[in-house]
């Protein structure tokens, strides 16, 4: 097992010199109106860090979103943008990257617009293996509607638009994108900038859909959304940073670690009751079968360490990429199209 | 004119004009028989309509009313503009294809029947107290009883098929009788079976058996004691084919792309009586084109607005209750300001209304349905071969304007037929539109003075990066805007753009004299009909003539001064008023309207009686 990257797309000469540009190429004009403290500050400042490493020009890139604090995300990008309508940006997305197999192109989304008025197209957008970048900010509320329950939220929170509590069970978003066949599956921290740096470019790399949970924090309407396991002081040993071909150990003391008890993870202490490293699970990204991702994608807090990083990344043909084929196919075999041909049919008459 | 068959005599008689009417279970393959009869009808060289008419259910029960399909064609030495009101000649397979059908034959039509259906069961399936073949009631029509199902069965003795198989040949029988009958050649449709089914030599020989039968049966019986000829029409010089609209439409966008220089993108997914376009473009592979069967409605114009944001010519394609589903996508084309044609093959509603019947009462969702004033141009054609140009002139618009185009449709065009006269693409107007590219001048809503478009910049154009989206743009920079006085210009931009669309598409064309007693307007498929009825009016002496129009928004400039031009103004519509009352509401013309909604086109008698009755009420 080897924990190399997968190589980067070659550079045209041309493109070469993209490589110059910095985070600040990457700075549009717009003024950020996110409220301060908002995590989504530092999802937009790692997405600017990490753009230059692509190696695409800066017109090759597009940023598509939809409705929600995260549908901003767009506008302070300098590169081609396109804020779209509830949910629909994956739609929006897949069309263009039918279009247009050369550019590079990015969705912006949250809990809300991604996985209840657009889970449609998340599912389809994943099952066809658009070669996309999703990236889905959850901070488990509806914050520009100032505050309701979203599909992510906790049974039993409160919030507005649930006084007593919400009745409804959440969703647990990297299952339902490895149910539907995404090929790369990860999950970061909004401040976990480094991790969520080094999510991000594996995403971008990955040829096909990418499918990214950022755990974020609206310090508005959900403030601590998810600061049981991801402060400072508790996130070694309440979160799990998963490494491909690595024994899943965690712990401020890298003592504690994930085997598997029948079909069940449990949490063991290693050089208790006898338990070795040996015992442990080996994290297998590039698994083909799914069940080691899924199995990862369903532990959460508190029973479980909160796993991060890649889940799943496996190859596999691209729609942009079979669309190409077919129409090459087809030309390949009977010639380029006959407009003349076609508009006369099987069979005319003439009228003198 | 309709002409009926006369009296019975020997040889052959000729004939102006035959309507006939092929009805019998929906798995008895009379859809196939009547368009085998269409295509040996259009090669021979007459002029044709044919109206389709089939449930919605795949296979209703068998022999059951609601399982009944149908297939009318009528086909003329002259020009004709509908598949006729009544059919000159049903031909019913079954018991319950003649109950639901025999209301429509005049007294003295032919009437054809398969005599071996007419069991008890089938009888009792059709609610027939009493067999309509021995209780007299039939005794207006010229009946002819042939076993058509036996006769079939023993040319087919010897081939070793099952029995069920033989009785599915039974219809190339019927369609053989009427070959014979109208004296056409069986070859077009012997060539066809040799290449449907040349994998399959048993099936391929027990149809071309089965329509020689029939053909051979009229030949040899004395059944009939004539055959009857229908001289090929004089339509104007020009290579032909038999085309639907459907068919038409998906030639037309195909040709809009080759126009534009564009790549088609077709972002659809599946609905009756819309998906033809779709199973069309999806074979146009070395054409380039791309077809995406999206997950739903709102997918497939997404994706459509994501391919014409990429610098695709783009389109999207349903029927009304898809239509509905698409709005809010319509909406954010309309602010984003990117070309897109949304093409509406309307059906009978409202929700799911009756999905393989017509109607076209979708003119107030496509021009109003959307929040806010969202204006858009819609364009509509008239016949089945008017789908071809009108699908270009919908392109036309959406590219010179950037804006998203409805292009109006509806199932008795989709499914309709016509003789075409096949274009040369060579002398078809280019309608390409230039993208931007110049970083020095670009301003994302700094609009062309003349169309007011604002201009097209696509993604992977150096230097002119920029954002758009949903949200209100200020003018000229596209940024996001909160302005009150910057939305308040926006909206006016937004709507005279549309209505300058008025100049640069053509006249309200008049048939008839420009003045009169009456004029009747139209829109869409009811062309055929309004336009027959004129005929006969005018032949009558009336002061009546007929305007259609293509383009509903917005109207040709001409409209209003036409329009006065008359002392009354009927429109007839297949909805509850609606040209109705955008005509009402934009001229304060006390306009008229003739409405009849039954999921079937108008018939030329209907239009003329109410004309007639209009007139009268003058008198």
């Amino acid at each position: 097992m080897t924990t190399e990257i997968p190589p980067q797309p070659p550079l045209s000469p041309e493109n070469a010199a993209i490589i110059q540009l910095t985070r600040k190429d990457f700075v549009s004009d717009q003024e950020v109106r996110w409220c301060p403290g908002c995590g989504d500050y530092s999802i937009l400042a790692q997405t600017q860090k990490v753009m230059p490493d692509f190696g695409y020009p800066r017109e090759n890139i597009v940023f598509i979103s939809g409705i929600g604090c995260s549908g901003r995300l767009p506008y302070y990008m300098n590169t081609y943008g396109f804020h779209t309508i509830h949910g629909r940006a994956p739609t929006l997305a897949t069309g263009l990257k039918a279009a247009r197999p050369d550019l590079m192109v990015w969705v912006i989304t949250g809990d809300g617009d991604a996985l209840s008025i657009g889970g449609n197209h998340v599912i389809h957008s994943m099952r066809r293996n658009v070669d996309i970048n999703l990236i889905m900010f959850n901070n488990r509320i509806y914050g520009l509607t100032k505050g309701q329950a979203s599909p992510t939220s906790e049974f039993g929170k409160k919030t507005k638009s649930t006084p007593l509590g919400s009745v409804d069970t959440p969703i647990m978003p990297l299952t339902i994108a490895l149910a539907a066949e995404a090929s790369f599956v990860a999950r970061s921290v909004d401040t976990h900038t480094e991790h969520l740096q080094g999510t991000l470019e594996r995403a971008g790399r990955h040829k096909g859909s990418s499918f990214v949970e950022v755990l974020q924090n609206c310090n508005i309407f959900n403030d601590g959304a998810w600061r049981d396991f991801t402060d400072r002081e508790v996130r070694e040993d309440r979160m799990l940073v998963l490494e491909h071909g690595k024994p899943m150990i965690f712990g401020k003391d890298r003592d504690r670690g994930i085997r598997l008890r029948g079909l069940h993870p449990e949490v063991v202490t290693i050089g208790e009751d006898g338990v070795t490293e040996a015992d442990l699970l080996v994290h297998d990204e590039r698994a083909e079968d799914p069940y080691l991702a899924l199995m990862l994608s369903r532990m959460f807090w508190p029973d479980f360490p909160v796993p991060v990083g890649v889940l799943r990344a496996v190859p596999r043909p691209t729609h942009d990429q079979l669309i190409e084929e077919q129409i090459a196919t087809a030309i390949a075999r009977s010639g380029e199209g006959d407009l003349a041909r076609v508009l006369r049919g099987s069979e005319t008459w003439t009228v003198e | 004119m309709t002409a009926t068959i006369p009296e019975l005599g020997p040889d052959i008689e000729e004939l102006e004009r035959v309507t006939i009417r092929f009805a019998g279970d929906s798995g008895d393959g009379m859809q196939l028989t009547g368009t085998q009869f269409t295509r040996t009808a259009a090669v021979f060289g007459n002029d044709i309509s044919t109206l389709p008419d089939f449930p919605a259910e795949i296979r209703a029960p068998a022999g059951s009313l609601p399982g009944v399909s149908g297939f009318q064609i009528s086909f003329s030495s002259n020009e004709i503009h509908t598949p006729g009101d009544r059919p000159d000649v049903l031909v019913a397979m079954n018991p319950a294809a003649l109950k639901t059908n025999i209301g429509d034959l005049p007294a003295g039509g032919a009437l054809i029947v398969n005599s071996d259906a007419f069991t008890q069961q089938n009888l009792n399936k059709a609610a027939y107290a009493a067999n309509p073949l021995t209780d007299g009631s039939l005794s207006p029509y010229t009946v002819f009883e042939i076993p058509i199902s036996t006769l079939n069965a023993r040319a087919l003795e010897d081939l070793g098929m099952t029995s069920k198989q033989v009785d599915l040949t039974k219809n190339f029988f019927a369609l053989g009788l009427m070959f014979w009958l109208y004296e056409r050649s069986m070859e077009p449709t012997i060539a066809w079976v040799d290449d449907k089914f040349g994998a399959r030599p048993v099936v391929a020989e027990a149809n071309k058996r089965a329509l020689k039968a029939g053909y051979a049966f009229g030949e040899t019986t004395e059944i009939f004691h004539t055959h009857y000829r229908v001289a090929p029409a004089h339509l104007p010089p020009g290579t032909y084919r038999n085309i639907t609209g459907n068919e038409a439409a998906a030639l037309g966008f195909l040709t809009a792309s080759k126009l534009a220089a564009r790549q088609l993108f077709y972002g659809s997914y599946p609905i009756t009586p819309a998906s033809d376009i779709l199973h069309q473009l999806a074979g146009y592979k070395t054409f380039g084109v791309k077809t995406f069967q999206a997950e739903d409605e709102i997918a497939a114009i997404g994706a459509s607005i994501g391919a014409a944001y990429g610098g695709a010519l783009a389109l999207t394609a349903s029927s009304g209750p898809g239509i509905a589903l698409k709005t809010e996508a319509m909406g954010l084309a309309v602010m984003v300001e990117l070309p897109l044609v949304v093409i509406d093959v309307q059906r009978a509603g409202p929700s799911t209304g009756m999905p393989t019947k017509n109607e076209q009462a979708d003119l107030l969702q496509v021009m109003f349905g959307r929040n806010s004033d969202s204006p858009l141009p819609v364009v509509a054609p008239a016949t089945p071969g008017d789908c071809f140009g009108m699908a270009i002139e919908a392109c036309r618009l959406a590219l010179k304007y950037m804006t998203p185009v409805v292009y109006l449709s509806d199932a008795f065009l989709a499914t309709g037929s016509e003789p075409w006269s096949v274009p040369d693409p060579s002398t078809l107007p280019d309608i390409s539109v230039s993208n931007a590219t110049d970083p020095a001048t670009f301003r994302p809503y700094q609009r062309d003075p003349d169309t007011l478009a604002r201009p097209w910049a696509v993604p992977g154009t150096k230097g002119l990066e920029h954002r758009i989206g949903g949200l209100e743009k200020a003018d000229i920079t596209g940024n996001v805007s909160y302005d009150p006085d910057n939305h308040h210009k926006m909206q006016l931009y937004r709507q005279a753009k549309i209505a300058g669309i008025a100049t640069d598409i053509p006249p309200l064309d008049v048939y008839g004299p420009e003045r009169g007693d009456l004029l009747i307007l139209g829109w869409g498929s009811t062309y055929g009909a309004i336009r027959s009825a004129v005929e006969r009016l005018q032949a009558d002496g009336k002061a009546v003539s007929h305007a259609h129009l293509r383009h509903l928004n917005p109207f040709p400039a001409n409209t209003e001064q036409v329009l006065r031009g008359f002392r009354r103004v009927l429109i007839p519509e297949v909805n509850l008023g609606q040209l109705l009352m955008l005509i009402r509401a934009r001229y304060l013309i006390d306009a008229v309207g003739y409405d009849r909604v039954r999921g079937k086109p108008f018939t030329i008698a209907e239009i003329v009686s109410e004309a007639e009755r209009l007139m009268g009420e003058d008198a």
